[in-house]
């Protein structure tokens, strides 16, 4: 039965993020925009100690045990719905600092959809452990973004028990912090065949401290400055054998590399577009915070004729609004009750990327000096927000990813 | 909990519904339009889907319970299948869901029992007003009261199947409140004008519809001497129209993507240009996103809750949504989008209409 009732579990939750989001966030938030690179450990710290203080009811998906699996069949899953409400209440705190928290990441998505049972436990190990970790996933290369992984150079050879991987990967969110200020990992998109295009690419671990393995840069960004954006060089760094994720069998040229990596898209689709979504919300509040402190009351109900133009405005980011928070949930409850939403992470990541976007610009253009000027943070989500349309799959990409969808083209038949 | 899945039933009838709107409604519709008529005998048919009848309590002459998700669910395939025949098909709807929602005991087992349980007839609502800013909540109408009576003045306009109505639930504007009153047919002061020429859907006949002093017996007011709330009204009306949008905005989609498959330029179909893709893309986003917020306020409907800001907004989307959806959709066939052979532009006429059909239809 259709329903929109918010869970209670996950009513609880949000509320309290939201006096983390209030507390731990927003107040540092200036602070970070205006120093950026340097490190949020009190947030990291905080969140590390709470999650686990509340055996990780939020960020990684607790690992199955034996028979529990039975007893909870009847009860269905929230896990994705409640990590989606998480994303988004941290990300109104503060996107940046969001994407510090230490409870797997983008690494740990990629170890998740890819990995064997083995090599989850081994990998994921120091998540909420002694201290706090953080993970990345490195798939953009210097020459190539959008198209990856099929243009991936980044090398991975065999020799013996152990790879040699040799590449550059640039843009990896959270990349000095996986390997430098924590004892983390990174994922490594690498080829093992050249010749094999996106066939021969496989996901690699590559933990903190492996020799060849170094973060060379950090880029000066428009937004989310608390969050480090890395380029990682792999010069003969070499790996223990089973640390490549799936299958070792490297003889057959499938494309379950590539399905890999596109599994792990859909599975944080969702989640990018919860983030936007987030801070769309935070700045849509401020406008009308702002605009309600002057005594201006948005009415509802009317024709469009009998409406300002302020009234208009805000009502249709509304709609904006709740329409893509709407398809990011349902994205979201389709992981947990495991029907495929290649389609729909797409759709919500196109919505959300365009509504964040759209909000915070607006929102700057209509509040005028107040929008512009570095005594609130409007002006930071503005910056802020714009990420959204383009990692994970820039706005193109997705729409792409939609269309192919529902005009069932190949990948061929439609670039 | 959340979830996005239709229950059994509700599955059932929006497949009959569908199945309807394929066979019946979708062929008949480009005639319908050009002839300015829809077929009486489809009405009749569509009627028997039993949308409305599924409402009504038994008590009063239905066989169901009113559930503004099962209203939608079956209104957005109605769309699909024509809008102007779903809004034929559903007139009686606006008439009979203010009684259920807001009559007295003995209007409810008085008013609605004849009109249920029997063929469709053209028992329908006076609402819109003929001007620019139309607004329910100040309604031009005024009704008055005199001894045991009410006396409604004012003009009406899109009164749909006024010529044949039997009776009208007249909205008017008592003492500031927007007020319902039953008013038959042939009550003296009642003046039904000129069948209205319009924009889009031009089968359903609508009409002008003049108030002179018509005076009416203070049972005729709906809700009694107490009136009733005319906001639930607004929100299930704005609810049926954002989904009737939804459904023929998806019909809209459909077409012009499965056009753009078959239609070669430039070396190839022009659906594989990323121009059109993109637009496709869009568009099908787009629909998923409104429908959600749709059901969203038909659900909080349904519970119980305040959905009237949700409803409102789900119906502002939705007449964008339509306006963007059949634009392209026309822009997508080119020049034989413009071309009345091809539904694209009708839909586009329809489309534009969204915002001023509250009032002609329910759920
Ligand atoms: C702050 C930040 C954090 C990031 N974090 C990570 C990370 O953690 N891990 C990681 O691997 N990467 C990360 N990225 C990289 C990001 O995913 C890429 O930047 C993105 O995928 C786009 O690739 P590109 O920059 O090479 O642009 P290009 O691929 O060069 O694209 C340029 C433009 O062309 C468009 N375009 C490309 N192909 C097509 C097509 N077929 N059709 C239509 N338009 C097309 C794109 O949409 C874009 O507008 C991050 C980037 C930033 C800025």
């Amino acid at each position: 039965m259709i329903s929109f009732e918010t869970p209670k579990p996950i009513k609880n939750m949000v509320m309290m993020v939201q006096t983390v989001a209030e507390n731990m966030m927003r107040p540092v938030s200036r602070h970070f925009d205006d120093h950026e690179h340097e490190i949020p450990w009190d947030y990291i710290n905080f969140m590390h100690d709470s999650m686990k203080q509340l055996g990780s009811p939020t960020g990684s998906e607790p690992e199955k045990k034996e028979g529990a699996d039975e007893q909870k069949k009847d009860r269905p899953s929230i896990y994705f719905q409640r990590t989606a409400h998480l994303v988004e209440m941290l990300s109104w705190g503060d996107t940046g600092l969001y994407l510090n928290t230490p409870v797997g990441m983008l690494g740990t998505a990629a170890v998740r959809a890819t990995g064997t049972p083995e090599q989850k436990k081994r990998f994921l190990r120091n998540i909420l452990g002694e201290k706090p970790t953080l993970d990345a996933m490195a798939m953009t290369e210097p020459h190539a973004g959008s198209e990856m992984p099929s243009q991936t150079r980044t090398t991975a050879v065999r020799d013996g028990d152990e790879w040699v991987l040799n590449g550059e990967k640039i843009f990896v969110t959270a990349g000095h912090k996986a390997l430098v200020d924590t004892e983390g990992f990174v994922v490594i998109w690498a080829t093992i065949d050249p010749s094999a295009g996106r066939a021969g690419v496989r996901p690699f671990v590559v933990e903190a401290g492996t020799p060849g393995c170094s973060v060379t840069k950090l880029e000066h960004k428009l937004g989310i400055r608390a969050s480090d954006t890395a380029t990682i060089v792999l010069q003969d760094c070499r790996i223990p054998f089973d640390n490549i994720l799936g299958s070792p069998d490297v003889k057959k040229k499938t494309t379950k590399g590539f399905k890999g990596a596109m599994a792990t898209f859909d599975a944080s689709r969702p989640f990018v577009a919860a983030s936007a979504l987030g801070i769309a919300r935070a700045a849509l509040e401020f406008l009308t915070e702002k605009v309600g402190d002057e005594g201006i009351e948005i009415r509802y109900g009317l024709p469009r004729s009998r409406m300002t133009n302020l009234e208009r405005e805000i009502i249709d980011m509304k709609v904006m609004l709740r329409s893509a928070w709407l398809i990011t949930l349902k994205a979201v409850w389709m992981m947990d009750e495991k029907i495929p939403n290649n389609l729909e992470a797409s759709m919500a990541k196109v919505r959300a990327g365009d509504v964040c976007v759209k909000i915070t610009q607006r929102a700057v253009e209509l509040l005028g000096p107040l929008g512009y000027s570095k005594e609130h943070l409007l002006e930071k989500w503005f910056r802020d927000a714009k990420i959204n349309d383009l990692y994970e799959g820039t706005g193109q990409i997705n729409r792409l990813i939609i269309a192919r969808r529902i005009l069932d083209y190949t990948r061929h038949e439609l670039s | 909990m959340y979830s996005f899945e239709p229950t059994e039933e509700q599955r059932m009838l929006m497949d009959a519904t569908k199945r309807f709107a394929e066979k019946e409604l979708q062929p008949a519709a480009h005639d319908a339009d050009e002839e300015r008529e829809f077929p009486i005998s489809l009405i009749e048919k569509g009627w028997e889907l039993g949308v409305l009848q599924a409402s009504i309590p038994e008590e009063y002459g239905g066989f169901g319970e009113r559930s503004a998700v099962t209203g939608i669910l079956a209104g957005e395939e109605l769309g699909w299948g024509d809008l102007t025949a779903a809004m034929a098909i559903m007139a009686p709807a606006m008439y009979v869901i203010p009684i259920l929602v807001g009559g007295t005991e003995e209007q409810k087992k008085s008013l609605i029992p004849p009109i249920i349980e029997a063929e469709w007839k053209p028992n329908v609502a006076a609402y819109v007003e003929p001007r620019f800013d139309f607004y329910p909540l100040e309604m031009t109408s005024t009704a008055t009261k005199a001894g045991d009576e009410y006396v409604l003045q004012g003009e009406k306009s899109m009164v749909p199947f006024a010529h044949i109505a039997e009776s009208f639930l007249v909205f008017a504007s008592l003492e500031g409140k927007t007020q319902a009153f039953v008013v038959p047919s042939q009550t003296e002061g009642l003046v039904v004008g000129e069948r209205e020429s319009l924009l889009g859907i031009q089968a359903l006949p609508t009409y002008k519809l003049s108030l002179n002093d018509v005076r009416i017996p203070a049972e005729s007011r709906i809700g009694g001497e107490d009136g009733f709330d005319v906001q639930p009204v607004i929100d299930a009306s704005n609810l049926a129209t954002a989904a009737l949008a939804v459904g023929l905005s998806r019909a809209a989609y459909e077409y012009s993507r499965d056009y753009a498959k078959e239609r070669e330029a430039f070396g190839g179909p022009i659906a594989q240009k990323q121009t059109i893709a993109f637009m496709l893309a869009e568009m099908a986003t787009e629909i998923e996103s409104i429908r959600l917020m749709v059901w969203e306020a038909a659900w909080k409907l349904d519970a119980g809750k305040d959905a009237s800001k949700t409803a409102y907004l789900a119906l502002m989307g939705a007449s964008d949504m339509a306006m963007m959806v059949t634009d392209r959709a026309v822009q997508i066939l080119g020049g034989f989008g413009y071309i009345r052979e091809y539904p694209t532009e009708r839909w586009m006429r329809n489309g534009r209409g969204i915002p001023n059909f509250v009032g002609l239809t329910m759920v």
